[in-house]
């Protein structure tokens, strides 16, 4: 299992480094040189040379590269030109921000997920089966920016309940009620999603292994529905953790929209801003951070998933 | 002589058909992705002849008439936060959001099933080759990677679309690899190959024909998410920039007005929610009527 | 005991007669990749050097159990797979050879077809019953409307009505209606070596009689050379001049079927027969014929393949491949008992 872990490993690191070239680099996509979104054009030559040399703009751009991906793995992502604050600071405290969304997020978006989808399985062809595919269609249909507002309209703006934007009083996350109404529009907005492709994935798995023989086997012999229960858990464990460990990954990395509808002070609001002040440090700092967390995270899922299936071979 | 096996009537009728015209037939059958089907033809006519149906100018309005609610004088779905009527704005709005939530998909499949097939026939190290730089940008999540791509781009439509395509070719041509390597091991390859067909030969009679149609199937179902984002981009002003109408962008400069008129900013969305259930409910029902004839 | 030395490896046919097919020391390892950082786990010999002979118009039966290299060894015959080692040679020329000594693949695949054994998986889908028969002659040049000309002809042979056929999808035909689908998809490029792979093995016993009598008809009709590779004892025997017995990738026995069946001479062949079952009560196996697991073939022990479960075997089976001997006429056997002087108990003296 161990050598598999580091073969796993091995495969995984050109990947992260071709993702951080990538990140690099979407900077240079945009025509123009990246400093000219933030000078005034009447700038003085001296001063964009003096500028480009504290950003180290006037190296070759493989030496750039080097430099940035040096710095960064010692956690010195920049400094960012909007607000002057370092990056890993920034990124940091938003990071936070979108853990908790992602946590609430997924603890609703899982929980449901696997209710409905073991419910429908188990209940291939009732009407209840056919309702909760047809939420799971729906679920995956929404623009969950779109059900967001409609959720602000309905709560908020309409019966008052909970309120409509931002994290919370402090901008900090603490356990209290004032900050659990904050969080609660937003995790269900965002737990959408997840939850039908769940609720999917956990049906389609559930009813298949009920369908199996070895199922009709187990009981003719005369084993408890409890018992059947036990092996379908088994059975559908190692996909359903993988398919929730990718939700959880796309939770944390996509969560710009649901962010931008409500305010909340997380990585992808940070990337909204980032983009629109053409901020380069913290934009590449936070695609970064992102992109590696996703990598980390599939990679922490396939060896979950490996250790649970038996059926794969390992090294 | 033999006589077949299965009843001469059931036989007739599947040949006299062909294989199009029974998945059609099929496809027909289902009532709910025929209402779907439905929609959405009618939705693609009112963009096409928004000119013709739509009562009023989409860019012009009067701020007089702002954020009228539903089923005032004259607009019967209201009006948008610069007076312009609801009603035309979704008939125009349709054409754009349609436009960049269709055309990312077309051009990643023609990309990455190019790229998947060849991937997937060559095998060895042109199969590793290109799938192993398709991983990399699979290793980033797609709202995540199109945002970014976007947004070093620069806002709008064109480099939005590209950006979608680029997040749509890695699944597809992962998909097309994988098929294609499936059927490539299939006997009746095998028996192309003794025959001393050319790869060229076998790729064109027998590999195409049967790797398009599942990539098609799977291409459908990325229609959907295609538009959702799309509306996203321009929801997160990366993509569509006013006073164009499109919905992801009306839904944008609607949000500040949902104290004043919430129903009327909600419209938009609704439009995007119902083509994309639509579309889902097709691309289901599409893979249903071409299953069973495998 | 080992080598090629030209006395024990005399060609195993009867002397005179030509062959039409010759295979020398043909051999093929699939090496058992672990990934990037484990070596290789060791290599699959799924054909170790065998050599034999087909002659003209006859058919060679080749039997064994899973595993014992058949379908290996009728890829490498096709050039579907390349061999490792060793040569093909149709007519005297060698396949995959330089000109003008050798054949190029092209030429010999017009002349050696093979048939499937999975009827279905072995159709394209979505090509009319009529194109797929097409497709070979189209390839090698004959005009559209002249190859599906053919193509209803050998509907016609096979036995069955090109009106109702040809434009038929394989989805909605029987596996038996398949199977003669697949034989004249092979005897469109008028081979003259027809390599049966299991052809019948999928078959239910009534259409698999039938197929089989269609297959020697046309063996007549059309002057054909057959290789028919089967699990099935029975069929073999029912079909076969000749059989090869191979076990784990190496040629075991091979000889006229009488010969085989009636004076078997290698202990594998003797268990093979005495497994199958017998409609006759007196002849019930009490022991089973084989004990101890059947080795993986890979990285094959030295010696006799089959020493592990061989009820007459000794030390001096361990020590090298035994060699194919004469055991009859135009039989030989790959066992040391039969071999004389191999220093076996049971071996004649030399």
């Amino acid at each position: 299992m161990f050598f598999y872990f580091l073969k796993r490993l091995g495969l995984v690191i050109p990947i992260a480094i071709s993702v951080t070239v990538v990140c690099f680099s979407l900077v240079y996509l945009a025509p123009g040189d990246p400093l000219s979104a933030i000078l005034p054009s009447d700038a003085s030559i001296e001063l964009i040379e003096k500028l480009k040399k504290e950003y180290g703009l006037d190296k070759p751009i493989p030496v750039q590269y080097v430099i940035w991906l040096g710095k960064a793995l010692i956690g010195d992502l920049g400094t960012s030109i909007a607000t002057g604050r370092p990056v890993s600071s920034e990124i940091g405290r938003a990071i936070s921000n979108t853990l908790v969304l992602a946590f609430f997020g997924s603890a609703i978006g899982f929980s449901l997920g696997l209710a409905f989808g073991t419910i429908a399985g188990y209940k291939q062809g009732s009407w209840i089966d056919k309702t909760v595919t047809g939420i799971a269609v729906a679920g995956v249909s929404v623009p969950h920016y779109w059900l967001g507002m409609v959720l602000v309209i309905i709560f908020s703006v309409i019966l008052g309940w909970l309120p409509a934007m931002g994290a919370g009083p402090s901008g900090e996350w603490a356990w209290d009620l004032e900050h659990i109404k904050h969080v609660l529009l937003p995790a269900i907005t965002i737990s959408v999603i997840p939850t039908a492709i769940v609720t999917r994935t956990v049906r389609a798995l559930v009813a298949d292994i009920l369908g199996r023989e070895f199922v009709t086997a187990l009981r003719a012999k005369g084993l408890t529905d409890r018992g059947v229960f036990i092996h379908v858990v088994k059975n559908a464990a190692p996909t359903s953790l993988a398919v929730m460990g990718v939700q959880l990954g796309y939770l944390m990395g996509g969560s710009i929209l649901v962010e931008t509808v409500f305010s909340w002070p997380g990585t992808g609001f940070l990337l909204n801003t980032a983009i629109f002040q053409r901020d380069i440090p913290l934009l590449q700092g936070t695609i970064l951070v992102l992109a590696l967390f996703f990598v980390g995270l599939n990679l922490v899922v396939d060896l979950i998933q490996t250790a649970l299936d038996p059926r794969i071979k390992r090294a | 002589m033999n006589t077949p096996s299965i009843p001469e009537k059931v036989v007739a009728a599947a040949t006299a058909r062909g294989y199009w015209k029974s998945v059609f037939f099929r496809l027909m059958r289902d009532k709910v992705t025929v209402v779907c089907l439905l929609v959405l033809l009618a939705v693609v006519f009112m963009a096409i002849f928004a000119p013709l149906i739509a009562p009023y100018d989409p860019f012009k309005g009067s701020i007089l008439k702002r954020l009228l609610p539903f089923g005032s004088e004259g607009f019967p779905l209201g009006t948008d936060e610069l007076g312009r009527d609801m009603i035309t704005r979704l008939i125009y709005g349709g054409r754009l959001s349609l436009v960049m939530g269709i055309t990312p998909v077309i051009a990643a499949l023609v990309i990455g099933a190019f790229l998947g097939i060849i991937a997937g026939f060559m095998g060895g190290h042109t199969n590793t080759a290109i799938m192993r730089t398709i991983d990399v940008f699979y290793a980033f999540p797609s709202v995540l990677l199109a945002v970014a791509i976007s947004g070093a781009l620069g806002a709008g439509i064109f480099n939005a679309m590209v950006a979608l395509t680029v997040v749509f070719i890695p699944p597809i041509a992962r998909v097309s690899e994988s098929v294609t390597t499936q059927v490539r091991s299939l006997d009746f390859v095998e028996a192309a190959r003794a025959s001393g067909a050319s790869s060229l030969t076998i790729i064109r009679v027998h590999i195409l024909g049967n790797v398009l149609g599942p990539v098609f199937i799977y291409s459908t179902s990325l229609i959907s998410v295609s538009m959702i984002l799309a509306s996203g981009l321009s929801f997160l002003g990366l993509g569509t920039k006013p006073p164009e109408a499109e919905w992801g962008l009306m839904l944008n400069t609607l949000r500040t007005a949902i104290y004043l008129n919430p129903w009327v900013a909600a419209l938009p969305g609704t439009m995007i929610f119902i083509v994309s259930i639509c579309f889902n409910m097709l691309a289901d029902g599409l893979r249903s009527a071409m299953d069973v004839t495998q | 005991m080992t080598g090629s030395a030209q006395g024990d490896k005399a060609p195993p046919y009867p002397p005179g007669a030509r062959p039409i097919l010759e295979v020398r020391e043909l051999r093929k390892h699939f090496p058992l990749k672990t990934g990037m950082f484990g070596q290789g786990a060791g290599t699959v010999h799924a054909v170790d050097d065998i050599s034999f002979s087909v002659m003209t118009g006859e058919t060679l039966g080749i039997v064994g159990e899973s595993g014992c290299g058949k379908s290996t060894t009728a890829r490498l015959l096709m050039r579907l797979i390349d061999p490792d080692a060793g040569r093909v040679l149709l007519d005297g020329k060698g396949i995959a050879e330089p000109a003008p000594t050798g054949l190029e693949v092209r030429d010999a695949r017009r002349q050696m077809q093979m048939v499937f054994q999975d009827s279905f998986a072995s159709l394209n889908p979505r090509l009319t019953i009529e194109d797929s028969i097409a497709f070979g002659p189209i390839v090698h040049g004959l005009p559209t409307k002249q190859a599906k000309a053919r193509a209803r002809e050998l509907l016609n042979k096979v036995g069955l009505a090109p009106e109702r056929f040809a434009a038929r999808y394989p989805h909605e035909l029987s596996g038996g209606q398949r199977q003669r689908i697949n034989i004249a998809r092979a005897l469109a490029l008028e081979p003259r070596i027809v390599i049966l792979d299991e052809a019948v093995s999928a078959l239910d016993k009534s259409v698999e009689a039938q197929v089989l009598n269609l297959l020697l008809d046309l063996k007549k009709e059309f002057g054909l050379t057959y290789l028919f590779i089967s699990h099935d004892l029975n069929v073999v025997r029912y079909m076969s001049d000749r059989v090869m017995v191979m076990y784990l990738g190496k040629v075991a026995e091979i000889g006229p079927v009488e010969s085989i069946y009636g004076r078997t001479a290698h202990p594998y062949t003797t268990a093979l027969l005495s497994a199958m079952p017998s409609m006759d009560p007196g002849k019930r196996t009490e022991a089973p014929p084989l004990v101890g697991d059947p080795p993986s073939p890979i990285d094959p022990p030295p010696g006799c393949r089959f020493r592990t479960r061989c009820p007459h075997a000794e030390e001096i089976c361990g020590a090298g491949d035994p060699v194919l001997a004469l055991a009859g006429e135009a039989h030989h056997v790959a066992c040391l008992m039969m071999k004389a002087g191999s220093g076996h108990s049971k071996a004649p003296a030399a």
